[in-house]
């Protein structure tokens, strides 16, 4: 293992959360995410992407193989350290974020700060209002999430996750029913989170981001992977990308889906 | 399917659930133990909340049905003492049905009615939606976040509201005996009733509500929060968690009176 891997899978198999809690999505995943590195990771819908992010988390446990948080197997610390490591990775989820529906989009925010600080919303509101406007999201603070428009769901669920300071992010899909504009917020944001936000003090962030499209993501300095029939598979930076025969690899980078590839996406 | 093992999947269906309820219960009783003060600023408005909302909005059903069960209480036994001579047992009957048995059990079918079901409700849908999870993601523990302020802020409204509850429904029998010309002074219907009061009855009322609330509290909850459910499953969970409870606090009503009657 590595010393500065913050996430390491050594032939591990992703499980399904829930009803599906013992059945294979992924098998034999083995991959080092590093400090600083932006990850993309490319699947169609419904593959387990969720899934692989929340076990990266340290949310659920491989169904076989190993998963390590900053170099440690989360089953052998104790409950404080286990939490201490599971809030160094935060985690987006894709579809609207999975808000709290009974709270504005400020009590969203503050509830994570309040509980593991113990303190008042009050007390917490300068955080909250910081994160707020270097997400853009400040008129909006005020609002429950039912009344605020849909595709700002899931930048309202990453202010969320950052607002607690961790040292990885993994975002599902985050792009995926977007609009242009925040397509565009989203392409700018990232980047500027990997190279040293003002939000973290200047400091870089690692990230990992699950997309059906790879398209929007090509860029220098990014390290790509893909799922595909329940194998994993690390296609290297975008030299090694643009080079790949993986034909779902070929259909996200050229945007030419063949039949079966559509009717996933249905 | 043959009836014997029809008969024999439920039985074995209701001790898988029993044993699933009973482990969540002690894991619940273990997060309240050890982190009953961590995150106050965050757990305290919780806690209010639930009780605001099954211990004080309830109230006006409350007093209304407290009044008619001490009318129909009273109507249907004072009528029955007079005519056989024996009306110095008014209030012992009162203390007996009221008291023992139709208080506690009157009030935590209303809680249930009014607040389980909106907890089951609300927690299947959380995590049909997810967001369960992002709780979990945030490093909040869902038990403590969700489970804790509900079992706290159930024990202590269906507690609080019964005691409520008893004493309209006494106050609304004795009005009907004196609106019946019964000859019976608010003196000696007290007299009555304190006479027939044991020490026990205040122990075991208490034991009794609270115990009702932590089983309508920890039932709804679970049936929430255990499965993973589909959104077109809620209405589902609602009806199994609202049977459970029912049949729970019947069970929990049978231990107590076996304890009356040997106290």
């Amino acid at each position: 293992m590595s010393l500065s891997s913050l996430i390491e899978f050594s032939d591990a198999t992703v499980g399904g959360s829930g009803r599906f809690l013992d059945s294979a999505r992924i098998e034999r995943i083995t991959w080092s995410v590093q400090s600083g590195e932006f990850w993309v990771v490319g699947a169609r819908p419904r593959v387990g992407k969720t899934d692989l992010l929340a076990t990266a988390a340290g949310l659920q446990r491989p169904i076989a193989g190993e998963c390590r948080l900053f170099g440690s197997r989360l089953e052998d610390l104790s409950d404080s350290e286990r939490l201490a490591h599971r809030l160094r990775v935060g985690i987006v989820f894709e579809n609207g974020g999975r808000l709290f529906s009974e709270l504005t989009v400020e009590e969203n925010l503050a509830l994570p700060v309040c509980y593991h600080r113990d303190c008042s919303a009050a007390e917490a509101a300068d955080l909250v209002a910081r994160v707020l406007e270097l997400t853009g999201l400040t008129r909006v603070g005020q609002l429950k999430p039912a009344h605020v428009s849909h595709p700002l769901h899931q930048r309202i669920a990453l202010a969320r996750a950052l607002i607690l300071n961790p040292d990885v992010l993994l975002i599902d899909s985050p792009l995926f029913n977007s609009d242009p504009r925040q397509t565009g917020w989203w392409l700018d944001f990232l980047p500027s989170l990997a190279a040293g936000h003002p939000l973290l003090e200047g400091r870089g962030l690692t990230l990992v981001v699950t997309t059906t499209d790879f398209r929007p993501w090509l860029a220098s300095n990014r390290s790509f992977a893909i799922i595909h029939r329940q194998r994993w598979e690390i296609l290297g930076e975008l030299p090694q990308l643009e080079q790949t025969d993986h034909p779902l690899a070929r259909s996200m980078l050229t945007g030419c889906w063949n039949d079966s590839d559509q009717a996933d996406f249905i | 399917m043959r009836l014997n093992q029809w008969i024999g999947c439920l039985i074995l269906g209701w001790l898988d659930s029993t044993k699933r309820i009973g482990a969540f219960a002690i894991i619940t009783l273990v997060v309240t133990l050890t982190q009953w003060n961590k995150s106050a600023f965050v757990l305290r408005p919780l806690v209010a909340r639930q009780i605001n909302r099954a211990g004080l909005l309830p109230l006006p059903m409350l007093t209304f049905l407290g009044v008619a069960l001490g009318l129909v209480v009273s109507g249907q036994t004072v009528a029955l003492l007079s005519r056989v001579g024996a009306v110095d047992y008014a209030g012992v009957i009162m203390v007996s049905v009221i008291v023992r048995e139709l208080g506690p059990m009157v009030t935590v079918l209303l809680v249930l009615a009014r607040v389980g079901t909106g907890i089951v409700i609300e927690l299947s849908t959380s995590r049909a939606l997810g967001e369960v999870e992002a709780l979990e993601a945030l490093g909040i523990d869902p038990i403590h976040y969700l489970v804790m302020p509900r079992v706290i802020g159930l024990a202590l409204s269906v507690f609080s509201l019964t005691v409520y509850l008893v004493l309209i429904a006494l106050i609304s029998g004795f009005l009907f005996t004196f609106i019946q010309d019964v000859p019976l002074t608010p003196a000696t219907y007290l007299a009555q009733m304190s006479a027939s009061l044991r020490w026990e009855d205040f122990v075991l009322l208490g034991l009794k509500t609270l115990s009702f609330g932590v089983i309508i509290a920890l039932i709804t909850c679970f049936q929430g929060l255990a499965h993973a459910v589909r959104l077109e499953e809620v209405s589902y969970v609602t009806t199994q968690a609202i049977i459970g409870s029912v049949v729970a606090c019947v069970l929990i009503d049978a231990v107590f009176i076996v304890a009356y009657l040997v106290l």
